[in-house]
């Protein structure tokens, strides 16, 4: 039934050609009911799961090399294995999706939120425990709503809670609701969160939040879409599942294509199969660049993620292939810029990002991110020094210490450095930080020079509004 | 007063009943005490000190953290224009601009007469319908200048009833009847459960 076209009823989704695993309920405007999710297949995974063994759950999740669609993209079921033989444990969704350019974990617990009930009764049955705590971020009401109410009906229909569908199994899916902080969609700051604390990430190791987590007992945290994947992985099983995608990266992932292509949107795509020049340029997919423009660079994995250029075209969508090219497919954002784009100003928009954003804890994240803002406003607002370019990197090194991760040149004889960068932090955030300034910098040195030589007489200057937030 | 009120006490009893500790239940809480007045006071941090047992400025360490909680009045409807990287590209920037010279405010001020409180914000994920604002956390999208004044007008003439007034988070709260409850434990005292165990040992 795919038509590869937008559906209006859930924005920006484009039901193209190609497998669902996660997406196929979404050209139904009622996805999000329990009766359209019964009326489709909806919890036959969780009651297949519950005639299994839980460790035979468990085996099937690591046999189908579930990668993690957070960021990461470390296998779940080898995570799950990390937990050591102590009760009680917790399974904690990080649904605080708010990497710039990602948006599908939003459209997955907005138009199927039963599909993600499913998968975490499965997720909590394979690992043995009884309560799972479901955190959305905070700005998506929308998205609370659609899932207390999947949940109110699933309880009532004795689809979780007491004795599961007529059975022994108990499990709880308490709903959380976050309050806006980009910090807390990692793991362990999502830990301190939900215990009612600032979001600031734990110091790890010696202890990582599967041995200790949640109340210092363990804790698996796992992204939206992974838990999505299992109601159709228990169903299908995972041999079934390893005919779709990669054989490193099977079944599919949900890729949001932003910024300067005619057709933005979120396509759901088998891994390793299609290019980045495929989903910009292909008639499937993006249908080409803004006016026919010439691509400048892009982002393939968020704004964390190293830029690439037209030389990474032929890069396949898994993480396999994009971290030896330099970068990362991190949580399927990829935002596409045109030669119209001025790499400073981009540059600037994504540092401001992080340091807004930085929770503080970290000197070298705190202050470095700090400056580097400060740094790229000056160069754009025309009072930039030539002494600046470097000063930049040397405050990127002071937070990503050594060659930081960045795609091949072969024009200056460039190979790439692979993902990921080294850190002096706690957490990849201020790391993160230095990725669009090492990108543009390597690429672009002459933008920056050249706005710094013409000085205030440049160009109008960039007002950016709300620098005190 | 603005402790929160009767109903919103039974309704925090009820969400602090779902953790295994009752701290855990501060940020839903602090939203309720947000929803109750437009903002969260200093009466209701006392009071919700009191329910979860910590101290205030507790409740304040976390609550200042999250850039949702406000301290101070807001507009009726907090208007948030993404200008975040895929936002940026199509003129998310020049969107907040319009937005500014519109409302006659900077990002983190409220018009005169109380309707408005603009603000510049970080993703909101919907990058592919780009540009992109909030009005209360509802999503609009693909906003032109044209668009934006016409959002305005709607939301002064009364037009968009289905947007509530800020601080109103979802309008359907999870509710876990108390027969069909499965058991929230103290991770002091929780063991392995009875299924995990019996099934375990049924398939060895």
């Amino acid at each position: 039934m795919a038509t590869n076209a937008y559906v209006p009823h859930a924005a920006g989704y484009v039901d193209n050609e190609g497998v669902k695993i996660v997406s196929s309920r979404f050209p139904y405007e009622d996805s999000y009911t329990l009766e359209r999710s019964l009326a489709t297949g909806g919890y036959e995974g969780m009651k297949k799961a519950l005639r299994m063994a839980p460790a035979d759950v468990a085996a099937l999740v690591k046999d189908a090399v579930l990668l993690g669609r957070g960021g990461a993209g470390f296998p779940a079921g080898v995570k799950w294995g990390f937990m050591p033989p102590v009760w009680p444990r917790y399974l904690v969704v990080n649904g605080d999706e708010s990497e710039p350019g990602t948006y599908k974990d939003r459209l997955l617990m907005e138009r199927d939120p039963h599909q993600l009930i499913e998968g975490c009764i499965i997720a909590c049955y394979a690992l043995g425990l009884n309560t799972c705590f479901l955190y959305v971020r905070g700005e998506m009401p929308v998205a609370q709503e659609r899932i207390a109410q999947a949940l109110n009906d699933a309880y009532d229909a004795g689809l979780v809670g007491k004795n599961i569908d007529g059975t022994d199994v108990s499990i709880d899916i308490v709903l959380h609701w976050g309050a806006g902080a980009y910090i807390v969609g990692e793991e362990t700051a999502l830990i301190e969160s939900l215990e009612g604390n600032r979001g600031m990430p734990r110091l790890k190791p010696p202890f990582f939040p599967a041995a200790k987590g949640l109340y210092l007992k363990p804790t698996i945290v796992n992204n939206v879409e992974t838990l999505a994947n299992l109601p159709w992985l228990m169903i299908n099983g995972s041999e079934e599942y390893k005919k779709y995608g990669s054989e490193r990266s099977p079944g599919t992932r949900m890729l949001a294509i932003s910024g300067h292509v005619k057709r933005p949107g979120v396509y759901e795509v088998e891994q390793g199969k299609v290019s980045f020049r495929d989903l910009f340029y292909g008639e499937n997919y993006c249908g080409g660049i803004t006016d026919d423009n010439d691509l400048k660079m892009f982002i393939p994995g968020g704004g964390s993620a190293p830029w690439f250029f037209e030389e990474q075209l032929d890069v396949l969508l898994e993480a396999s292939e994009v971290g030896p090219a330099g970068s990362m497919l991190g949580s399927g954002a990829i935002v596409v810029m045109d030669e119209t784009t001025d790499a400073v100003r981009a540059c600037l928009r994504v540092v401001r990002f992080f340091a807004r954003e930085s929770c503080g804890k970290c000197t070298p994240c705190r202050e470095g991110t700090t400056w580097e803002e400060k740094v790229l406003q000056r160069i754009l607002d025309g009072h930039g020094r030539p002494e600046d370019i470097d000063l930049l990197l040397e405050i990127g090194a002071n937070i990503s210490p050594g060659v930081y991760p960045v795609a091949a040149h072969p024009d200056s004889g460039l190979e790439a450095v692979p993902f990921p960068p080294k850190q002096t932090t706690i957490c990849p955030l201020g790391p993160s930080s230095v990725a669009p300034i090492t990108s543009a910098i390597r690429r672009f040195r002459s933008e920056f020079e050249a706005k710094i030589a013409n000085g205030s007489a440049s160009e109008e200057t960039h007002e950016l509004s709300g620098t005190s937030a | 007063m603005s402790r929160l009120n009767e109903e919103n006490v039974a309704l925090a009893h009820e969400i602090i009943s779902r953790y295994p500790r009752k701290k855990s239940a501060l940020i839903p809480l602090l939203h309720v005490a947000q929803e109750q007045e437009g903002h969260v006071t200093n009466e209701a941090m006392e009071h919700l000190a009191e329910l979860v047992g910590v101290t205030p400025a507790e409740v304040l360490g976390t609550a200042s953290f999250y850039e949702m909680f406000k301290f101070e009045p807001q507009g009726k409807y907090m208007v948030n224009i993404c200008t975040n990287i895929s936002c940026q590209l199509v003129g998310g920037e020049e969107l907040l601009h319009h937005a500014e010279k519109t409302l006659g405010v900077r990002p983190g001020g409220t018009t005169e007469d109380g309707m408005f409180t603009l603000e510049d914000v970080e993703c909101m994920a919907a990058c592919t319908e780009a540009p992109c604002l909030q009005v209360n956390y509802r999503h609009e999208y693909r906003l032109d200048n044209s668009d934006f004044d016409k959002l305005i007008a709607d939301l002064r003439a009364g037009n968009r009833p289905e947007i509530p007034d800020h601080g109103t988070l979802g309008a359907v709260r999870q509710h876990i009847p108390a027969d069909r409850m499965a058991g929230i434990e103290s991770p002091e005292t929780a063991g392995t459960p009875a299924w995990f165990a019996s099934r375990t040992a049924q398939s060895n």
